[in-house]
């Protein structure tokens, strides 16, 4: 058992290293890779930079094919490039969702001469991408979508609202799906599209988040015409397609570093309990064990998942834990750090709270991260279902036309 | 990057896996817990010939040679069947301390015999319900001479030889010191405990014969390195006995039916089992890290071998409780196999000290390697 990179991987590490001293820049002005649920707009230039830096390189897409410039290399590859990134203070977070969901979408489902037209762009970072599936009615139940599209000659229009949208106030095309048709079961009146974000009709709004940041958007459809060319599998087929995109999602979607046990261990240290230095509790030690193991039993399950890639084999199922953990794990101890404080806990001015806040804003934002890319509930569904192999639930809505389902309000 | 066990090791794990599956049997479990048995004899015996109570003995001492990665695998598996014999004691805990801290004339006597199966082995640390430490060891050696009282020592009533942790009353330090069962003036009184598939006995030490080990001025160290080396072990049993429960939890679930379909298609099950799998993963790879800290002899392997025992109990705990809770009430009953692990997930979780603990070690740790 070791850490080690074998001689290939050590080889390409190597080279990779080389090439970012040469290349990443030496201070980024967004201060490294910042909170996706939180996205400054002008970081998006400095973002583009040194994305073109990288598709130039290969290193954007090191696993995509060659034609669509990737490196064609191995998913591990992708992963030392990444470590080896992490080192440095590079601008990200505006192309994950395009290049991880939307473009693989495309490069499954669309012609060879839209592929051509489409994939390089979004690599260079030229074009970004925004994914459209979630609407007010239909969130951990995304196929209840009720956004309508109607066939008008070659063209199809597309009425309703979509929600949740990550970066659709900068981004140049996103993936949609819609209902074509509302008099057959859910999953079958569904069809895909990509379209034009600066279409006429399209209006985006951003939603004002807990936290006080603006990376969501609603954006309303108004008559918003597409031609039936950017349909992406059959009429009808949408969910087929819709799938190839949220397989990918769960790779694309992560929890950000986070102040862990080593901070709640700083915070023990700086204040008192019962007249004695916190750290000397017994409940916070505890606390912190908890977490320790928490957080190491996460890094040790990324290796034995990094091991099974530098082998060439698939992942085991132990690779899907990562955010059920994490998320919880944030907002837990960000709450038992401001519990410590007693009544000062409240403060989140960055000036007078210990540690600049850094547990008052966890708390704020974990809150999103239990629920953005898959709800705690509906994660440990997926376990039980594909890990564990138990049945799903029993599911009203499969035989009943779409228009016929109770909805509430 | 290799973290993960070997194919040899693999091979290893299904062997033993397939020995079990054919030799012991939760039958096997039941057999001993309701009988005055005291261990499956039949099961010792297979272990024996398969080699692995010399897993780790060196060959010269008639051992298989092998290292702390094959005893691992070997642990998860005896946990999964929920073993009834005194590996964990002989193995994990004895022969390693004899291996660490025997004599030469000990390691010369005792290893072989070990490795052949002739004798087996226990390990003697708790006096009371207060938690053992450098200041409260009242068992003392004088020369040779033995006094005091252990409990619960496990296999305890039929052990051969027993390393137990003394004060040495002429340096006034902590000490191992080996005695051999049959001497005079020991008295074993036979516990009655939650897992009565594993022996357990308190020792009563009068002026007995014993020889001291070589733990030189280690005093308290050397306890807590043959404690870390078992805890990282029977770590590996509670992820076993983890997975059995809730391998025996999900079956369950898929074959019982309550308002008209399957329990394991209605989310507060779902849940439940999802979170007992989440558990068992944190904890393996928290294993896994302890089994290759161990193997290397690495420089976290205290913090390693904490985290393996705080990750393990907790998910062996969780998974035992949560199985008979899955079950309802057919998996309160005497004649349902949840109650093997439900026992024995106290019996492991509390054989090298509690929870808190090790929770308090492992901060311990983090503060002196100033990690935390």
């Amino acid at each position: 058992m070791d850490f080690n990179d074998t001689k290939d991987e050590a080889e390409f590490r190597s080279k990779v290293k080389a090439w970012l001293k040469e290349n990443a820049p030496k201070s980024g002005k967004s201060g490294g890779r910042y909170d996706p649920l939180d996205v400054q707009d002008e970081a998006i230039k400095e973002a583009r930079n040194w994305q073109s830096k990288k598709a130039e390189a290969g290193y954007a897409a090191i696993t995509w094919p060659k034609e669509f410039g990737g490196l064609e290399g191995t998913p591990i590859q992708s992963v030392i490039y990444s470590q080896e990134e992490s080192n440095y203070n590079v601008p990200g977070g505006f192309f994950e969702i395009g290049l991880g969901m939307c473009i693989p979408t495309m490069m499954a489902w669309a012609t060879p001469e839209q592929n051509e037209r489409y994939v390089k762009p979004a690599l260079n970072g030229e074009e970004v991408w925004c994914q459209l599936f979630s609407e007010p009615s239909a969130g951990s139940d995304v196929a209840g979508i009720r956004t309508k599209a109607e066939k008008e000659g070659d063209n199809w229009i597309i009425n309703g609202q979509k929600v949740w949208t990550s970066g659709a106030h900068f981004s140049d095309f996103g993936i949609i799906v819609v209902r074509t048709d509302p008099n057959v079961p859910k999953h079958k009146g569904l069809s895909f599209f990509f379209l034009d974000m600066k279409s006429e009709g399209i209006d985006v709004k951003p939603i004002r988040q807990i936290s006080g940041g603006e990376n969501f958007n609603e954006v309303f459809f108004n008559d918003v015409r597409v031609p039936d060319s950017q349909r992406l599998g059959e009429v009808g087929e949408g969910w087929k397609v819709a799938l190839t995109t949220l397989m990918n999602e769960r790779l694309a979607i992560g929890v950000p570093k986070s102040a862990d046990y080593s901070a709640l261990t700083k915070l023990a240290k700086e204040i008192t309990l019962n007249d004695k230095s916190a750290i000397s509790n017994d409940l916070v030690r505890s606390k912190i064990a908890e977490w320790y193991v928490q957080a190491e039993g996460l890094k040790y399950t990324k290796m034995r998942t990094l091991t099974a890639l530098s082998k060439g084999e698939t992942p085991g199922p132990e690779s899907s834990i990562g955010k059920i953990v994490s998320a919880p794990k944030m907002q837990d101890l960000a709450s038992f750090a401001m519990d410590l404080q007693g009544a000062s806990g409240i403060i989140s001015d960055p000036e007078i709270s210990l540690l600049h806040s850094i547990f008052q804003n966890q708390w704020l934002s974990a809150a999103g991260y239990r629920i953005a890319g898959g709800t705690d509930e509906i994660l440990r569904n997926i376990v039980a279902e594909r890990v564990l192999g138990l049945p799903q639930d029993v599911r009203v809505d499969k035989a009943v036309a779409f228009n016929e389902l109770p909805t509430g309000r | 990057m290799n973290f993960d066990f070997s194919e040899d090791q693999k091979l290893l794990k299904e062997q033993v896996s397939r020995f079990l599956q054919d030799k012991c049997s939760l039958d096997i479990a039941r057999s001993i817990l309701e009988s005055d048995e005291q261990y499956s004899k039949e099961v010792w015996k297979g272990l024996v010939e398969l080699g692995l109570t010399g897993t780790t003995i060196p060959e010269e001492y008639g051992g298989l040679g092998l290292g702390a990665l094959e005893l691992c695998v070997i642990a998860e598996e005896l946990g999964r069947f929920a073993a009834p014999v005194p590996f964990s004691s002989s193995v994990y805990l004895a022969t390693e301390a004899i291996k660490l801290y025997g004599t030469s004339e000990q390691k010369e006597l005792w290893l072989p015999k070990l490795a052949s199966g002739e004798i087996i082995a226990t390990f003697a640390l708790s006096e009371s319900a207060s938690e053992p430490s450098e200041k409260n060891i009242n068992t003392t050696i004088i020369g040779n001479k033995l006094n005091g009282k252990k409990l619960p020592v496990p296999d305890g009533s039929y052990a051969d030889i027993c390393v137990v942790v003394v004060r040495d009353k002429g340096s006034n330090t902590i000490s191992l010191a080996l005695v051999e069962m049959n001497s005079k003036g020991i008295t074993k009184n036979e516990l009655k405990t939650l897992d009565p598939s594993r022996n357990h006995a308190e020792l009563i030490f009068k002026d007995s014969p014993a020889e001291i080990m070589e733990t030189g001025s280690e005093s308290w160290l050397c306890v807590e390195k043959c404690l870390d080396t078992a805890a990282i072990l029977i770590a590996f049993e509670q992820i076993g006995g983890a997975e059995a429960s809730l391998n025996m939890a999900k079956e369950y679930a898929l074959d019982r039916y309550a308002f008209g379909r399957q329990i394991g298609s209605y989310q507060a099950i779902k849940h439940k089992l999802a979170d007992m799998y989440v558990k068992i993963e944190l904890a393996k790879s928290n294993c896994y890290y302890g089994a290759m800290m161990l193997n290397d002899d690495g420089g976290d392997f205290k913090i390693a071998a904490a985290a393996s025992r705080v990750a393990a109990t907790d998910a062996f705990n969780f998974a035992a409780q949560e199985n008979i809770q899955t079950h309802g009430g057919i998996g309160f009953t005497w004649e349902a196999n949840t109650q093997f692990f439900y026992r024995r997930s106290q019996v492991l979780g509390l054989a090298l000290g509690g929870l808190t603990t090790w929770k308090n070690k492992l901060v311990n740790q983090l503060e002196e390697k100033n990690i935390a």
